[in-house]
Formats: C-alpha cells, sequence, structure tokens
C-alpha cells in the first residue's frame, strides 16, 4: 500500500495500524513552535493573578526542605555524610522534584488533555514534551535557590565542595526527564482506560521517594537494603547529582550506566504504548 | 483536476460492553441494569439506533461501514445526515483525531480541522496570546501568525480588548476572535463541523462568507458538516449523504439535499391547544403528492385535510418560515370568506400559490386554524413540512413575500364544486 502511496505523491496517509516502531519525531519536530506556545501557556498561567508570581516555584522546596531539616535531621538524627543538613536535603528535593513532576503531570495528559485531543490533532508527544520541558523552566529557577543556599554556606563555612562531576549535570537532568516522562507516558496510557492509575501515582510517586536517596545518603542504608535501593535507577542519578554539588554520594561508570540504560528503555517503551494509544484513545477515555 | 483526498473502504468500529467500556464500574452498572433490574441493556441502544452496522449480537457497531469516495482539489462537499448517522465520525477520522478501524484516507496537502471554535484557548491568556496559541494547536508555525496577526485581530473585531485575557470576553468576542484564528490557515483542506451553531446571525453570515471566499476565491478544498441545510446548498457543490455509516447519495448538493429531506421526510406531526379535538388539522400535500420541492417560477398548490365539528367563523392560515422560524409568507382568511361559515366534517383546504420567488432554501410550510370563543376556542396546527426551494429568485428580478393566493375549501363527503377566493 505504501508503495502505490508514494507513486501517487500523498502528503498523508491514515491507516488502522501504522508501523509500531514510528516514533514520529520528525513531526514532533516541525511542530517545536507548539511546544514552546504550550511551555509559555503553563508558565503564565502558573502565576496570573498571584501575589507572589514566580516567587511560588521557591517557597515549595524551602519549606520542604526546613520540615525535612527539622524532621530526619533534627528528630530522627538521620546521617547527610557530613555535609550540611539543608544543602544535603535541598540537593535531594530539587532533583527529586524534577522527576516527581514530570511522573504526575505526563501521567495525566490524556485525561487533561482529552478536550483538545478530541477536536485538533497534532502530534500528541508535544504535550507530554512541553509538560517536561515547562517543569525544566521550574527546576531552572529551584536550582538557582539551591546555588544560592550554597553560596550562603560557602561563605559560613560549611564543609562541601563541588566536584568535576558537574560537567554531568545536563546529562543527570537529560535522565531525570526521559524517566520521568517514560513512566509517565505508560501510566497515562494506561490511564485512558482504567483510572484507577492516576490515585495510585499520587502516593505511588511519594513512597518512591522514601526508596529513593532523598532524605539519606546510599552509605547510611543497611548493607542488606543497599542493593534494592540500587536498583532503582533514580538512585544513582540523585547520588552523582550530590556528588556534583556538594562532593559526597556514590557515582560510578556502572551506577549511571544503569540508570541511563534503564532510562533510555523506560523511555522508548513509553513513546511506543504512548503512540499505540494515542490513536484511538478519544474513543475510550 | 487533481484528486485532494481519496477515501478506501473506510470503516470504523465502536465496540460496546465489556471491552468498550473500560471502567470496572460501568461495567458494574451495565451487569446491575440488566441482570438485576432487567431492563434493556443501555449500551445495546446504540447499537440499535445504528441497526444496519450491528454484526450478529456481539455488541460492535460499525459507526462508518466501507465508506469510499475522492474528492478534487477545490471541491465544496457538503455533508449531510442525521444525528448519529456518522457524518462527526467521518470529519473525526478525516482529520486524525481517532484512526479508523479498516481502510485508508489518502491525502494531499495541508489539512486544517474545525471541529470546534476555539480549542486550546486558556482563560488566563490575553486575546493576542491565544491567537498564538490557538494558532500554533491549529497547526500554524510563528512566523505564519507573526505575519496574519493584524488580519486576524481585524476580522475578529475586538481589537480593544485584545490585550485583556479572554476569561473577560463576552462570549460572542471569544466565539469571534477564535473563528478569526480558524478562518486564517493556510491549508489546501478544511474541514468544518457545525461550528457555526454557536454566534449569533451576523457572525454566522461572517462566517459563511468568509468560508465561500475561501472555497471560490482560493480554490482550496472543503469539506463542510452542517444541519442547516440553507447553508450546506449556498457554500457546497457537491454532497454526501450519510445514513447509519454509509454513504447513501453521492452527487451534486442540491439532489442530495433533496433526496435527504425525501428520506427524513422532515414533517412534524400537527398539533392543538386544546384536548377535545372540534378541530384538527392534519396532513399536507403539495401538488397532490408528497413533493418536497418548489420551483420559485412555477405555481403550487397546498392542501391540508381538516377533521372539524360545528365550527362557526374560524380564521385559517397558510405560513411559510425560512429556516429561523421567521415567518416569510403569512396568508389569512376566515372560513366564511370561502363559503364555510360554519366547518364540519372532513374537509380538504387548499392554496394555490401562484410563483414564490423566494431565495432558494429550506423553508418549512404549515396551516394554522383559530376559532373565537365559543363553541371552541383554540389554535390547531397541520403538520409542518420542510421544503426545498430552488431557482434563483434574483433573476426574476422580483421577491414577493405577499404573494397572491387562492383559498378554496370542499367538503370530502359531499362533491359541490368548491368556491374560490383570490386574496
Amino acid at each position: 500500500m505504501k508503495t502505490i502511496a508514494e507513486n501517487e505523491n500523498w502528503d498523508l496517509v491514515i491507516k488502522g495500524h501504522g508501523p509500531l516502531f514510528d516514533l514520529k519525531i520528525s513531526e514532533v519536530w516541525s511542530y517545536r513552535d507548539l511546544l514552546l506556545m504550550f511551555v509559555k501557556r503553563d508558565f503564565v498561567s502558573f502565576y496570573k493573578q498571584t501575589v507572589f508570581g514566580p516567587l511560588w516555584f521557591f517557597i515549595q522546596p524551602l519549606f520542604t526542605t526546613i520540615i525535612f531539616t527539622f524532621v530526619f535531621g533534627n528528630l530522627a538524627g538521620l546521617s547527610t555524610d557530613g555535609l550540611p543538613q539543608p544543602l544535603f536535603y535541598m540537593a535531594g528535593i530539587t532533583a527529586w522534584n524534577y522527576f516527581a513532576d514530570c511522573i504526575t503531570k505526563t501521567s495525566t495528559v490524556f485525561k487533561d488533555n482529552s478536550q483538545i485531543f478530541g477536536k485538533v490533532y497534532f502530534p500528541r508527544l508535544i504535550l507530554p514534551l512541553s509538560i517536561v520541558t515547562s517543569n525544566l523552566v521550574r527546576f531552572g529557577v529551584q536550582m538557582l535557590l539551591f546555588i544560592g543556599m550554597m553560596a550562603y554556606y560557602a561563605l559560613a563555612g560549611g564543609s562541601f565542595q563541588i566536584t568535576w562531576a558537574v560537567s554531568l549535570f545536563p546529562f543527570l537532568v537529560l535522565l531525570m526527564a526521559g524517566l520521568g516522562l517514560g513512566l509517565g507516558l505508560m501510566i497515562t496510557a494506561l490511564t485512558t482506560k482504567y483510572r484507577d492509575l492516576s490515585f495510585l501515582v499520587t502516593f505511588g510517586v511519594q513512597l518512591l521517594m522514601y526508596m529513593t536517596t532523598v532524605i539519606y545518603p546510599l552509605s547510611a542504608a543497611p548493607e542488606r537494603y543497599k542493593q534494592l535501593i540500587q536498583l532503582n535507577p533514580m538512585t544513582g542519578i540523585i547520588e552523582a547529582f550530590r556528588v556534583a554539588f556538594l562532593g559526597q554520594g556514590y557515582l560510578s561508570a556502572t551506577s549511571l550506566g544503569y540508570s541511563s540504560a534503564i532510562t533510555l528503555v523506560i523511555l522508548f517503551a513509553g513513546i511506543l504504548i504512548f503512540n499505540k494509544t494515542e490513536r484511538n484513545f478519544v474513543d475510550t477515555v | 483536476m487533481s484528486i485532494a483526498i481519496r477515501v478506501e473502504d473506510l470503516s470504523k468500529m465502536y465496540q460496546l460492553g465489556q471491552i468498550g467500556t473500560g471502567t470496572i464500574s460501568l461495567d458494574l452498572e451495565r451487569w446491575f441494569v440488566t441482570r438485576v433490574l432487567r431492563k434493556p441493556d443501555p449500551f445495546l441502544k446504540l447499537a440499535e439506533a445504528n441497526h444496519r452496522a450491528v454484526k450478529g449480537d456481539s455488541n460492535v457497531v460499525w459507526s462508518l461501514k466501507d465508506v469510499s469516495f475522492e474528492i478534487e482539489r477545490g471541491e465544496t462537499v457538503g455533508i449531510i445526515g442525521k444525528n448519529g448517522a456518522g457524518k462527526s465520525t467521518l470529519l473525526k477520522l478525516l482529520s486524525r483525531v481517532t484512526s479508523p478501524t479498516k481502510g485508508t484516507i489518502k491525502q494531499k496537502g495541508r489539512v486544517a480541522s474545525l471541529l470546534e471554535v476555539g480549542t486550546g484557548f486558556h482563560p488566563e491568556l490575553s486575546g493576542r496570546e491565544n491567537i498564538y496559541l490557538n494558532g500554533s494547536i491549529l497547526g500554524m508555525r510563528k512566523k505564519e501568525i507573526d505575519r496574519k496577526l493584524d488580519e486576524i485581530i481585524d476580522f475578529s473585531g475586538v481589537e480593544r480588548y485584545i490585550d485583556t485575557p479572554v476569561k473577560r470576553f463576552s462570549s460572542g468576542m471569544y466565539v469571534r476572535l477564535a473563528f478569526a484564528v480558524a478562518a486564517h490557515l493556510e491549508s489546501e483542506i478544511l474541514i468544518v463541523d457545525e461550528v457555526l451553531a454557536v454566534g449569533d446571525a451576523e457572525f454566522q453570515k461572517k462566517c459563511l462568507g468568509k468560508m465561500e471566499e475561501i472555497g471560490k476565491r482560493d480554490g482550496r478544498t472543503i469539506l463542510f458538516v452542517s444541519h442547516n441545510m440553507g447553508a450546506i446548498l449556498e457554500l457546497c457543490k457537491r454532497g454526501l449523504l450519510i445514513e447509519t455509516g454509509q454513504i447513501v447519495k453521492d452527487s451534486d448538493v442540491a439532489t442530495c439535499v433533496a433526496s435527504f429531506m425525501e428520506r427524513d421526510k422532515h414533517r412534524q406531526p400537527s398539533e392543538r391547544t386544546d384536548k377535545n379535538g372540534l378541530l384538527d388539522l392534519g396532513r399536507i400535500s403539495i401538488n397532490n403528492e408528497d413533493s418536497y420541492q418548489i420551483d420559485n417560477s412555477s405555481p403550487f398548490e397546498v392542501t391540508v385535510h381538516v377533521a372539524a365539528n360545528d365550527i362557526a367563523n374560524a380564521t385559517l392560515f397558510f405560513i411559510v418560515e425560512n429556516a429561523f422560524g421567521q415567518s416569510v409568507v403569512h396568508k389569512r382568511v376566515s372560513s366564511a370568506e370561502i363559503g364555510h361559515s360554519v366547518i364540519d366534517g372532513d374537509l380538504t383546504l387548499q392554496v394555490k400559490v401562484p410563483t414564490l420567488w423566494i431565495s432558494p432554501g429550506i423553508y418549512t410550510m404549515y396551516f394554522k386554524a383559530i376559532a373565537p370563543a365559543g363553541s371552541w376556542s383554540g389554535r390547531a396546527f397541520s403538520e409542518r413540512v420542510s421544503v426545498e426551494v430552488s431557482g434563483q429568485a434574483e433573476a426574476s428580478g422580483k421577491a414577493f413575500m405577499n404573494p397572491s393566493v387562492t383559498w378554496s375549501m370542499r367538503s370530502d363527503e359531499v362533491k359541490v364544486p368548491a368556491k374560490a377566493l383570490v386574496i
């Protein structure tokens, strides 16, 4: 069929079943303006009619850090590898928040946008990508807060150091985005039929945080659980993040390689499942 | 002429019941309704509506079944059919909102579909920002919108509010802005669903005018779904009539619309304001047959069956309304003037209209009777019949809003010559 279509120069052939491994990347690229437009929409509509505006981006990680420092640092007395407690927690929270936001926001993308999806066609992948991108803006703002805090502790004489691993930072962000996006895409594809999963996501992500080295360092984990915690691909990423900015943590080619491999597999599978669901989800959502 | 769209054996199946409904709660609800209450399955009703499409008892509905057609570049095609016939499914498939179960669609050129006005508008964003957002959703590049921004704002006529969040817009301004964006899409193929139903008459006219311009001047391909037969006749050259998921007529638009009216009959039953049944107006026939077409240049007669029980001094009306429910022809006669000061028994009331000379389109005809207070006081309406008027009124240079009609009434039982009256 395809050869005939090519002979007759059709611009588009719509069929019931497309090729399985069509990631539609070129089509997404041609709609890049729309992606930016969605990012702008998310960003502008976030702080319209608020008093503090973009300041809200700071407030959430700041307060979480204070609470974590109080509960896990002071009351529970968990180890922070000798790092200043607020810095240790904020590093984990900033990185984790980005990943968690990517998952939770993309996991409802079909449900939230069924109105638009039901009326007009554009490559559906644009919306989850725009979510990941606009979260990146938020993450960037929170990184500024983190860097400000680092500057404060540097002046106050806190013991930490930035290492060469900082050069891995863009790669780490990419991994978090890919992992969050991939998982979110899988979940949203499944929630088009069974909404139950969307309830699972909210507290599932929260539970997963305790399985990741956000509030404790990997070095403080009991030996027999260490392997289990390292199975979580986010552990390698967050540990590498701490090594990069604070000089403490666990970073090896194996741990980061493992995280990258898992991320790639999940992202690829997520896009495939998403593209498969996207074709007909309007009928079931 | 090259072909812009080719559709081959296009089918869309909707699965009902356990697999298709999805959530467990719906499945439970269905089980409760059918097993515990022993009522008919609510999901099966859908299947019955598409009766021809039911595949055994397997809860499968073909919303579209083996549809094939070709559309040439520059054609304006009207798609008509009753609710649930499959029009919107076809448009959804053509605009890639959902994918077909079987068959293929081949398209040449960029497709813009307008299944709804203002898709993706964000209430917090300003009018200008929404132009960019909505334009991008519809497939425009940013450069393209930059270039057309002034034109779009100008067409919308909401220039003064363009930097205000659209949530503060009146609904009319909102729709105007949304359509302005859509009207400036540069696509070779434009797919438009019944989006004109919203908005006031002025807006509808403006939209139709713009679409006509797009079709005629720019030579672009337009697919248009509407229940407004007047708009279809005005805008389109070719018609596709869809019934239970299949194309039953593919011809020039006038034939297609006429065929739709024949099939659908468009007869609404007669009614009256009291329950006693002393005066009834019944079935209408035009030129003594079940015709639904009237030519502007030729005379026609309309008859209605009257059943009455000693009604004195009744006033009879013959009314033609346009698609908006406004009377175009409104003729009146008292029963005494046509020789029946008292109406009794079964009779036939006839109106002869020499020529109508009104704009081509779909009109509704009916009779009305009013009786003064006394033995019976009330109103009776005959059935309403939709007719298609054809032939250009402009060509004659005449437009009769008040044609001289000839009334007559004769009893169905006694064969006395009818007394005619020209008013």
